[in-house]
């Protein structure tokens, strides 16, 4: 599946998006299939996101598991810092992206 | 403010208060949909914003690694108010925030600028921040303090019209002694103030160093320019690059390439008629003005007839004297290095609370002045050695106290994947394995300096590590390349790969296999760097691979 990912311009927090807007979670984006050019400049000339562009993702058990390990560091946060990542209960969260 | 450090003119102040105007300006208009990211990318490089793997990131200048404590506590300042709470030190001895929000970047600048700092020249194909000894003004081994040549190079470069869009970024380096804790020779341009036979100062230029994806040791093209043309010297070494460096691939775009691929000589020739002829345009700032920069970088008033004798019946204190001190030109006096690597902690990271400690500690201690070291270290250049204990006492207290200065524990690390966009792999969790494996045999190991890099861009300086890791994307998982042999020093050498890479388990195992052969070879007095050259590579690839 391909999904969307950005920045929000205002705070520059990595957003992905849902079909209708731009999420923190990854687990809320939608598979755009052949949309994303659309998509992506309709969003951007808005100025709801910044630095945007479509990946390769698939769906598992746990979920959206984006295909670069370089995304699941996006979409959970830093592995070295477990407080300041998007799972900061979960001391193992960072295994999800190895 | 410090009294010891350069301070700004009306000139400087007016510069950087109209960046900050001027930038206020450009984010207004990008968020109310004036300017298309494709416009504002370039203004906010140029004021050290980067739009980074988690949020925006904010790379704060610290012109030849120097800051007063006033300067320091405004770094904590902007930790807490603007971040999440700590900074990242890096190997360009700046300062890099990793939680920035775009919309109050004007603000972080303006806070920055009422303690005269800012983020010009840490991003863009610009001649970037100056580095310099971290010990300036207080080795003992040095000739001259030489930041005032940094801070003259500083003022010349910033917003130098002519040198603005160079064909790659520019990085320049000044030491003044034959010790190079600089990495100087790994610099587009390095520069060491020396005297010739009839006493003179004058500056020797090496030109073509770098590390990246074509690590090169600049060779020296002229061993002596005088001090009241050096200037000019720059100018012609950076005008046949602009004119010449190639600007149709990014990769091939430093001046490493150029002289390189010109080769030394001629490209030594071009730089000497142009210098020829710029001496004729008269150029060079007016002397008085390297005097006016000279006159702020005065001795402390140092106490005289002071004790080199310490207390060391505290074993941990006498430790920490012997790894993390070092000798200071006056007697008495020593320079303190504060290690931003305790073990398993994160290379070059400090809270916003540690970062106010250490200006605390500047002020009562060191007479107002710090340091940031390319190793991502902090410095306190000017300890009483009778304040050396009371001094450690506040550090042990806040996780700052590790004894491990150029040990395999004081890591250079990148952000690495954790934090970069351009990274293939994570250096940060590499480096905190490495700290745990290895802290047991840290003493015994003696000198090692392990650097790691998370991609071929080399911000971990890789190849210039005794022992130097780079991480690769294999197929989309992360692996680590060995190298060993490599120094930043006066010995200035390349590391060379050992061979097959390993996974992120794999490398911590290789670099603990190599130690022990260094252990079992090492002659009396030999540190690992000295051992691998005199056994060379093949018992220790012998020890990894079998």
């Amino acid at each position: 599946m391909k999904i969307l990912t950005g920045n929000d311009l205002k705070s520059g927090a990595v957003t992905w998006w849902t079909g209708v807007e731009w999420s923190l979670h990854v687990e809320d984006a939608v598979d755009v299939g052949d949309n994303a050019d659309t998509v992506l400049a309709r969003e951007q000339a808005a100025r709801r996101v910044t630095g945007a562009y479509a990946i390769d993702a698939a769906r598992d058990e746990a979920g959206i598991r984006p295909a670069h390990i370089k995304e699941r560091i996006r979409a959970l946060g830093p592995t070295v810092r477990p407080d300041l990542t998007l799972k900061p209960a979960d001391p193992n969260a960072g295994q999800w992206v190895i | 403010m410090g009294d010891l450090m350069y301070k700004y003119d009306q000139y400087d102040q007016a510069m950087v208060d109209a960046r900050v105007a001027e930038f206020r300006d450009q984010v207004r208009r990008r968020l109310d949909g004036h300017l298309a990211e494709e416009a504002f990318r370039p203004l906010r490089l140029m004021n050290g914003l980067y739009l980074q793997l988690h949020a925006y990131m904010l790379r704060v200048a610290i012109p030849y690694g120097t800051l007063s404590s006033a300067q320091m506590r405004m770094l904590g300042h902007i930790a807490d108010k603007y971040d999440r709470g700590y900074g990242h030190f890096t190997t360009r001895q700046n300062i890099q925030y990793n939680w920035i929000k775009l919309e109050e970047a004007p603000d972080i600048l303006a806070d920055l600028a009422s303690v005269e700092m800012h983020a010009i020249q840490t991003s863009g194909n610009c001649i970037r921040n100056t580095t310099s000894d971290q010990y300036a003004g207080a080795a003992a081994d040095e000739l001259v303090d030489p930041r005032p040549y940094a801070e003259l190079i500083r003022q010349w470069s910033t917003f130098h019209p002519e040198f603005s869009y160079l064909p790659r970024k520019f990085k320049m380096a000044v030491i003044a002694s034959d010790t190079d804790r600089a990495a100087m020779r790994l610099h587009d341009i390095g520069i060491q103030i020396v005297r010739n036979a009839a006493g003179d100062l004058g500056a020797a230029f090496y030109v073509g160093g770098g590390m990246g994806r074509t690590p090169m040791i600049a060779p020296c093209i002229n061993s002596f320019v005088p001090l009241d043309q050096f200037i000019t010297y720059a100018e012609a070494c950076l005008r046949v690059y602009n004119r010449h460096g190639r600007r149709d691939n990014k990769y091939k775009a430093r001046i490493k390439i150029l002289v390189h691929e010109l080769g030394k000589d001629e490209y030594t020739r071009q730089v000497e008629a142009e210098f020829a002829h710029l001496l004729s345009q008269n150029i060079e700032p007016p002397l008085a003005e390297l005097e006016r920069i000279k006159a702020q970088f005065v001795d402390p008033p140092f106490e005289t007839g002071l004790s080199d004798e310490l207390d060391r019946s505290d074993p941990d204190f006498a430790l920490w004297v012997d790894n993390n001190t070092v000798a200071h030109k006056a007697p008495g006096y020593a320079v303190a290095v504060i290690s931003l690597k305790p073990v398993g902690a994160i290379p070059g990271d400090a809270s916003a609370d540690q970062i106010r400690v250490m200006a605390d500690l500047a002020e009562r201690y060191s007479f107002d002045e710090l340091r940031v070291t390319h190793a991502q270290n902090i410095v306190l250049p000017h300890v009483r050695k009778a304040d050396l204990y009371a001094l450690w006492q506040v550090l042990d207290a806040n996780g700052l106290a590790t004894a491990n200065l150029d040990q395999i524990g004081d890591i250079i690390a990148c952000p690495g994947l954790d934090y970069c966009t351009l990274a293939n792999a994570r250096s940060i969790p590499v480096a905190q394995q490495i700290s745990q494996r290895m802290a047991a045999k840290e003493q015994e190991i003696g000198e090692l300096k392990l650097k790691i890099s998370g991609c071929i861009n080399a911000c971990g300086h890789h190849h210039a590590g005794h022992i130097g890791i780079l991480g690769v994307d294999r197929k989309g998982v992360e692996n680590y390349q060995l190298l060993l042999g490599g120094s930043e020093g006066a010995d200035c050498s390349l590391g060379q790969i050992t061979g097959p890479g390993f996974d992120e388990n794999g490398i911590v195992d290789a670099v603990e296999r190599v130690t022990d052969r260094y252990l079992g070879e090492r002659q009396p007095g030999e540190r690992f760097l000295d051992t691998y050259r005199r056994i060379g590579m093949a018992p220790f690839k012998e020890a990894i691979y079998g």
